[in-house]
């Protein structure tokens, strides 16, 4: 399926600011050791807000192939 | 492996970045790295990587130019757009982007910001805003707001700060707009028109120091400055539905000024026709 | 011809098309004829806001290739000098004209001196190489400008230009060589595409590294930190270290190459007037009317005034007795004459800060006296 994206997380890009969990519209991120991660229960819906605001390009939509 | 457009566009053996944790200069660094990635994808513009070069001067803001894979330059501080001024003259069919800060661009290099807008000179400057001077560890800049803390006013600052979109459309500049590290498509759709724009753009874009001027100000790390940004910038598609006496409380992100004045390098191009032809 | 003039037309001949300067005294008439001349050949002419930009915009052109000038005097080249260190560190070609004013500060503007001899070595901070070029006629001017810009390319260097008032107010006839009589050089360019790791690189044995001007193909990053061979930034001693000794090899162990002087009656002479620029003309005469007094004196001039020609000096030294510096400052490449030759020879000295020009007559007296054969009026 075309277009079907997934959310990558760079833990050694992070330098653990906390903009990405704090702008997630359904709360799906927390820092663990001041690393980012994606919640156990996570409800992330690929908005790719995080992406946008990571200062650090630690987390990104990618697409993924076929 | 970082995302396709960072490997594409940055250089990646030299980041992760030096700027602290939360500084929103990362953040306008991707937003300059997306509008230049649409740009050169659409084949309706005439934008490409060989033909864009990346100016910047001194500062934390400045040290973005060495991280995107472009022709880039790095140069004095406050010289940015003197710089910028010799390349794009020179070679009018570049694209000259000037990355800049508060202080290098309308404080040493004051001068050159009123000068160029005056040109119109087809240079597209961002000034990366975080109303201090970070490198050298949070003294007060133009953009400090009267009353804030910096390590050169631990008593408050006295001096009364500039608006850098404001200065620049007063000078001449013949697009002007605000962006803001939190409003992160509207400000990438602005960089993109003042590229696309023929004469002098400058985008200022306001960033967050919280390293500096957040622990300073008692403002909060950078998640509260961004929230700062979200609850008092408001894009242009929700600012003019606004009444007057609201929008006064309120900061536009989006288009400050928008006229088509004479293109300097338009205008040298004819001049050049002119002496050469004897018409 | 004035020595303006032909400052500006060599520098046309030489390939400049890019002038970026702000009004000064006495080097306005470089910036005028430029503004006339330029547009004429299709180059670019700008004024601009002040003397820190026209540096500015004269390394940013270069940068896309374009030979380019600037022009300045005292005060202006005070103002130029961080974006000229910029050009050193940077490896920007381009070459910076002084038409050199007497005094500190804003001083006499229109007088005549040769006082920034040694803030054309000193003038920007840190450790760096310097070209300077001083010429003594207007067909000189015209020729040297042209020399100025081959070294500047061929090492990537801005390269100083240093007149005086004297020569860039004098006129007289100038001979122009055909363009083919001329040697034009280009700087070296890499033939790579696309980003560039190694831009800054240079293989052994050699010190200037190429690479492509903006815009054509090839990517890489200039900065004015001390930078590793990719251009970007680096705060690692050994490799900052290498960067700074490449640069100033790359001057210091091609002196054959850069260093010129002009010896006039020097063969048998056992006194040497040294001098440089609009001086020369004054102690062309002294030296004249010297050798019809009997005196063995001869005129040792350097072209290039930096790097100081040390070697030359030196190889004269056997046959001399002594040597004279005669200049328009207060003592600046008397320091230099000095730490060649005082150990060996009295070096006397004849110099003028008032704003005057010294007449042959002094630099005779002068001659006499250090002969011990003081017998005038």
């Amino acid at each position: 399926m075309p277009g079907r994206k997934k959310l990558v997380l760079e833990p050694e890009w992070c330098k653990g600011c906390g903009i990405c969990v704090a702008f997630c519209p359904k709360n799906a991120l927390e820092l663990v050791g001041e690393k980012v991660r994606l919640k156990e229960d996570n409800e992330c819906v690929l908005c790719g807000q995080c992406e946008e605001r990571c200062p650090d390009y630690a987390l990104y939509l990618e697409e993924l192939e076929e | 492996m970082p995302s396709e457009l960072i490997h594409k566009y940055m250089r990646i053996d030299h980041l992760p970045h030096i700027w602290c944790p939360g500084c929103g200069n990362g953040i306008i660094m991707r937003d300059v790295a997306v509008a230049l990635e649409e740009l050169i994808d659409d084949p309706e513009v005439n934008v490409s990587r060989e033909k864009t070069v990346i100016v910047s001067g001194i500062g934390c803001s400045s040290r973005a130019a060495g991280y995107m894979d472009f022709n880039s330059i790095h140069t004095t501080h406050g010289r940015a757009i003197a710089f910028a001024t010799g390349i794009k003259f020179a070679h009018p069919e570049l694209e000259v982007i000037v990355l800049t800060g508060d202080g290098d661009c309308s404080a040493i290099g004051g001068n050159h910001l009123i000068h160029a807008a005056r040109r119109n000179i087809g240079l597209t400057v961002i000034t990366f805003n975080n109303d201090i001077y970070g490198m050298t560890g949070g003294q007060y800049s133009p953009t400090t707001p009267t009353g804030d803390r910096a390590t050169t006013a631990p008593y408050g600052n006295y001096d009364r700060p500039f608006d850098i979109a404001q200065l620049a459309a007063g000078a001449g500049a013949s697009f002007t707009a605000r962006g803001s590290a939190y409003h992160t498509r509207e400000t990438t759709e602005l960089i993109k028109q003042g590229i696309l724009h023929k004469g002098f753009s400058l985008i200022d874009v306001f960033s967050v120091c919280p390293t500096y001027y957040g622990r300073k100000n008692h403002k909060g790390g950078a998640v509260e400055m961004l929230q700062w940004q979200r609850d008092n910038m408001v894009p242009a598609s929700r600012y003019y539905a606004m009444s007057e006496e609201k929008r006064r409380e309120k900061i536009l992100v989006g288009i400050l000024t928008h006229n088509e004045y004479p293109e300097y390098t338009q205008e040298y191009a004819k001049l050049l026709e002119k002496v050469q032809t004897g018409k | 011809m004035q020595g303006n003039e032909a400052c500006v037309e060599g520098a046309i001949a030489a390939g400049m098309r890019f002038y970026a300067g702000y009004p000064i005294t006495p080097s306005t008439e470089i910036a005028e004829q430029c503004a006339l001349r330029l547009p004429q050949v299709g180059g670019r002419f700008i004024q601009m806001e002040d003397e820190l930009a026209s540096m500015a915009a004269v390394l940013g052109a270069s940068a896309t290739g374009v030979k380019a000038m600037t022009a300045t005097s005292g005060p202006g080249f005070s103002l130029k000098q961080e974006n000229i260190g910029y050009g050193c560190l940077a490896e920007i070609p381009c070459v910076v004209v002084d038409v050199q004013r007497s005094g500190p500060s804003t001083g006499l503007p229109t007088s005549p001196s040769q006082g920034d001899y040694m803030q054309a070595r000193w003038g920007t901070h840190g450790d760096h190489p310097v070209i300077a070029l001083s010429p003594s006629s207007v067909q000189e001017t015209y020729r040297l400008i042209i020399r100025a810009f081959n070294l500047s390319e061929k090492y990537r260097t801005p390269v100083i230009f240093l007149m005086d008032e004297i020569v860039g107010h004098m006129r007289e006839g100038v001979t122009l060589p055909r363009p083919d009589e001329l040697i034009i050089n280009k700087r070296h360019i890499s033939y790579h595409d696309g980003a560039n790791k190694q831009c800054y690189a240079v293989p052994e044995g050699k010190f200037v590294p190429a690479m492509k001007a903006f815009g054509q193909g090839e990517r890489y990053n200039i900065t004015g930190l001390a930078h590793d061979v990719s251009g970007f930034p680096t705060n690692n001693n050994a490799v900052a270290g290498a960067l700074y000794t490449r640069l100033m090899e790359k001057i210091g162990r091609n002196l054959d190459d850069i260093v010129r002087v002009e010896e006039y009656m020097m063969d048998d002479a056992d006194t040497a007037v040294v001098c440089f620029g609009g001086t020369a003309r004054a102690v062309m005469s002294a030296v004249e009317q010297a050798r019809a007094e009997g005196m063995k004196v001869g005129m040792f001039r350097p072209i290039t005034v930096w790097p100081f020609p040390e070697a030359q000096l030196r190889a004269r030294l056997p046959g001399l007795k002594r040597v004279l510096m005669v200049e328009h400052n207060y003592g600046q490449m008397l320091l230099e004459v000095q730490r060649v030759a005082a150990e060996r020879l009295p070096v006397g000295f004849l110099g003028r800060i008032d704003g005057t020009v010294i007449p042959p007559a002094d630099i005779l007296n002068k001659l006499r006296e250090m002969e011990g054969r003081e017998n005038a009026q």
